[in-house]
């Protein structure tokens, strides 16, 4: 798990440390030593998002806030690991028929509702039921739409029929949507906030705060160690860091990155970073002039200045992209492709093999794609003038854009929060067909990988498909991927995590209140 | 007092006008904007289909005269509807806020007039001397800077440096009263500091239009001290410039706080407004704006009522 392109700079170096599995101290190499979780302390959480609309409906989560919530109040099958596979949770084994298209899932014995009720087959049949079916308004309703059918096999065994095989079905049910929540004559009370998680909720203010209490009779050994947990919504990032700073949240997300260096110098407060999933896009449409030339995408592609975006826009705190949409901390990343940088030659080389001398094409942007998607168009349209390709960037409201722009127009900005693998990353915004495939890519070869590669259960043969696929989207596909955005938090030193965690989303995936603790 | 009970009456009607008005504005606002909730809230990851999944349930598959309608009479029969996002009552999502921001602006008022109307009438007592000269700069001084400003120098001089009040203004049912007022100083003296520039200028140009006046002048050659000439003779004439622009400035207290809200994190009406206009919960929306419509009103009214209180030939006519 290396990543090909960084530069030696000292931030760069630490993301590769990062991608290495090491968890990062800035300032503060003492605390590395001590990974043992204590019990006890409350942690108080300052966080950017949380509306007063959000609804203890599993189906409408749709910010940080709710998320955390999610894990920490309920529980979903399995929960991905450090090393980004799937493991046991609330189900503790579970294995595929021989071509992955049917997945038994063993439940645990011992899992109980904080209401002391046990779980049972059916609690996890209606609950990922309620994310399925014409009347469902679930975020995930067309990742589950692979599910044929789910049955109980007894109490205590739920198997699910899919359409086709698919080799990474468990890791789907790590998804925040898919907590369990307790079943009631065949459906789930969606506002009920019983679940089976290691904390109960003891006050929810949608949009401000949320007051967590440890479970005492949590049934997962060796999780849950703070006492209480207080989630307070803190949207101004001045507010954030001053809270941090005084002393009245113990850990804030998304620090405001210019000051961030002045407040490193604290010694009683460090900055984290993971290098996830998260990447900034510019997708073409493949389907409209002049974008239905490969040529052009490729020209297109050598002419924006990837290190200059990472410098200049994400300060630092991020890693070229290389048109490919896995991350090099993802299961299955090639590390063997050339990576693309700016070269205005090799830009006007694609021009001409597409017949032009020169191009004129405009760029459709807004902040609400991504913090500092404007000022990255805007030094994507100069960087391109030397490669003859004349960029007008087009700066759309921030209000509706990803109704009104974003898969509608042939060239604008976006982002993917990214997936757990490479099979749903795909599935999700690069299969022919897809609701969010925003170039409209239809690649006949790619499509055929991608179904043998899902249902493959041979890991060898798996990487080697997986690593042409990425080979088919850098050459090929019409995404313009010019970084991967590191997550940056930043938290009290009395903050402790263990020595490997999942990165794949922000602060161990979001399954910190049950996984960290306080010296 | 048929005066006062004409204006009252009067005022009510056009008051209700008033708001219906503005809800119907509201509604156009709202559906001009680009988007309707179940984009808002899926984001980038709306489908087709859960988009048609989440207009049918709220009913936003509807025509939009339909929609307005139908609240309208639910509004009439007092009920304020669900929120479309949360499904909670609207009524049971305003009341805390409601509460919360009340007690900010009136701890801001309680600060805020009083230092005012003082520093206005000794400005006016002592017209062109240096504490005029002194009041006057540092008032506008602070108007001047917008108010998240305000707030962040507080912020970095009272929170950071000197470590004596907490940067965030957090409070709810359990806070005690003591604690709240210590929690949310630092938002109230940030209003104090925005809204003083217009009560005290106003206060000393109205006493100083007042002392230019000859039954002043009569009272100065008898020999009235100048406090008593100020305080009994030349202020209950300068009342009603006051009060309009006391009212003004309480109801600019109760709805134009959001900055404040958020730099402070302080959860009231203001944030709850600018989440549902975000996410185009129209039932939230409407009670809040409704609301601060309603508090511009009733201060006016309360205002013009108080200023013909406070002038006998008025009172009387």
């Amino acid at each position: 798990m290396t990543s090909t392109n960084w530069a030696t700079s000292r931030r760069g170096f630490m993301a590769g440390a990062a991608a290495g599995g090491l968890v990062l101290g800035m300032g503060m190499p003492a605390m590395a030593q001590d990974h043992t979780p204590k019990k006890g302390g409350t942690l108080r959480v300052g966080y950017t998002q949380g509306e007063s609309s959000d609804s203890m409906d599993p189906a409408t989560y749709s910010n940080d806030f709710m998320f955390a919530i999610s894990y920490a109040v309920f529980s979903t099958l399995v929960e991905i690991g450090p090393d980004g596979t799937a493991q046991p949770s609330l189900a503790e084994s579970w294995e595929p028929d021989a071509d992955a298209a049917s997945w038994t899932f063993r439940l645990r014995d011992d899992a109980t509702f904080s209401d002391g009720m046990k779980l049972r087959a059916v609690d996890v049949i209606s609950s990922i039921r309620h994310h399925m079916g014409d009347a469902s308004k679930s975020g995930v309703k067309s990742l589950l739409s692979q599910i044929a059918d789910i049955r109980a096999d007894g109490d205590s065994t739920v198997v699910f029929d899919l359409t086709s095989g698919s080799a990474d079905f468990p890791l789907i049910l790590n998804d925040y949507h898919l907590t369990i929540r307790k079943d009631m004559d065949g459906r789930i009370d969606a506002d009920s906030m019983i679940g089976t998680g290691g904390y109960v909720i003891e006050n929810f203010e949608p949009g401000v705060r949320a007051d967590l209490r440890r479970r005492d009779d949590y049934w997962k050994e060796g999780r849950a160690h703070f006492d209480r947990v207080v989630l307070l919504k803190v949207g101004d990032p001045a507010a954030r860091m001053n809270a941090l700073v005084t002393g009245e949240v113990d850990l804030i997300d998304r620090p405001d990155l210019k000051t961030l260096p002045l407040m490193a110098r604290n010694p009683n407060l460090r900055v984290h970073t993971q290098n996830g999933t998260l990447h900034y896009t510019m997708p073409m449409n493949t389907k409209a002039a002049p974008f239905d030339d490969a040529n052009v995408r490729m020209a297109v592609k050598y002419a924006i200045d990837r290190q200059a975006i990472v410098d200049k826009i994400l300060l630092g705190y991020g890693t070229v992209g290389n048109d490919h949409p896995i991350a090099s901390s993802m299961p299955f990343y090639n590390p063997d492709l050339e990576q693309h940088a700016y070269d205005p030659d090799k830009a006007k080389h694609f021009l001409s093999k597409a017949g032009l001398d020169g191009l004129d094409i405009t760029l459709q942007t807004s902040d609400a794609a991504f913090n500092g998607a404007v000022d990255a168009s805007v030094l994507f349209a100069e960087a391109a003038r030397a490669a003859n390709i004349n960029i007008t960037v087009d700066r759309q409201p921030d209000d509706g854009y990803w109704s009104n722009v974003w898969l509608k127009s042939p060239f604008c900005c976006s982002y993917w929060g990214g997936r757990p693998t490479p099979d749903l990353m795909f599935s999700a915004g690069y299969a022919a067909g897809a609701d969010w495939n925003d170039t409209h890519w239809e690649n006949p070869r790619f499509n055929e990988l991608l179904v043998a590669a899902r249902s493959e259960l041979d890991q060898g043969l798996r990487t080697e498909m997986y690593a042409e696929m990425q080979g088919l989207c850098q050459q090929d596909n019409g995404s313009l991927i010019p970084a991967f955005g590191q997550y940056v938090s930043a938290m009290s030193t009395k903050i402790r995590m263990p020595e490997r965690i999942s990165e794949m989303w922000d602060l161990d995936s979001v399954r910190f209140i049950e996984r960290w603790w306080m010296a | 007092m048929s005066n006062v009970s004409k204006l009252i009456l009067q005022r009510l009607i056009l008051g209700v006008l008033t708001l219906f008005a503005v809800s119907a504005l509201i509604f156009v606002g709202i559906e001009l904007q680009p988007g309707d909730l179940a984009q808002q809230i899926l984001g980038q990851s709306a489908t087709p289909e859960t988009l048609a999944a989440w207009r049918a349930e709220l009913g936003l598959d509807l025509p939009a005269h339909l929609r307005y309608l139908d609240w309208l009479s639910g509004v009439a029969q007092g009920d304020l509807g669900n929120s479309l996002a949360s499904r909670r009552p609207v009524a049971d999502l305003l009341m805390s806020r409601l509460s919360n921001t009340m007690f900010l602006a009136a701890y801001a008022a309680i600060i805020a007039v009083p230092v005012a109307v003082a520093l206005g009438l000794l400005a006016a007592m002592w017209r062109n001397s240096p504490f005029d000269r002194g009041v006057n700069v540092g008032a506008l001084s602070a108007i001047s800077m917008p108010e998240f400003f305000v707030a962040y120098v507080l912020i970095l001089v009272f929170s950071i440096r000197l470590g004596w009040f907490p940067t965030l203004a957090r409070i709810d049912e359990a806070t005690s009263l003591g604690d709240a007022v210590y929690r949310c100083f630092l938002p109230a003296l940030t209003l104090m500091l925005v809204v003083v520039a217009h009560m005290m200028r106003m206060t000393r140009a109205a006493i100083i239009n007042v002392l230019a006046s000859p039954y002043i002048e009569m009272a100065r050659l008898k020999g009235v001290p100048r406090w008593r000439v100020i305080l009994r003779h030349a202020l209950p004439n300068a009342a009603a410039p006051i009060i309009n622009v006391v009212a003004l400035n309480l109801a600019y207290l109760i709805v134009g706080v959001v900055v404040v809200e958020a730099v402070f994190s302080y959860p009231g009406m203001g944030q709850l407004l600018v989440d549902a206009v975000s996410s185009r919960d129209l039932p939230v929306v409407q009670a809040v704006g409704l609301f601060f419509a309603a508090t511009y009103v009733t201060l006016n009214v309360l205002a013009d009522i108080l200023s013909i209180m406070s002038n006998p030939r008025l009172r009387r006519g």
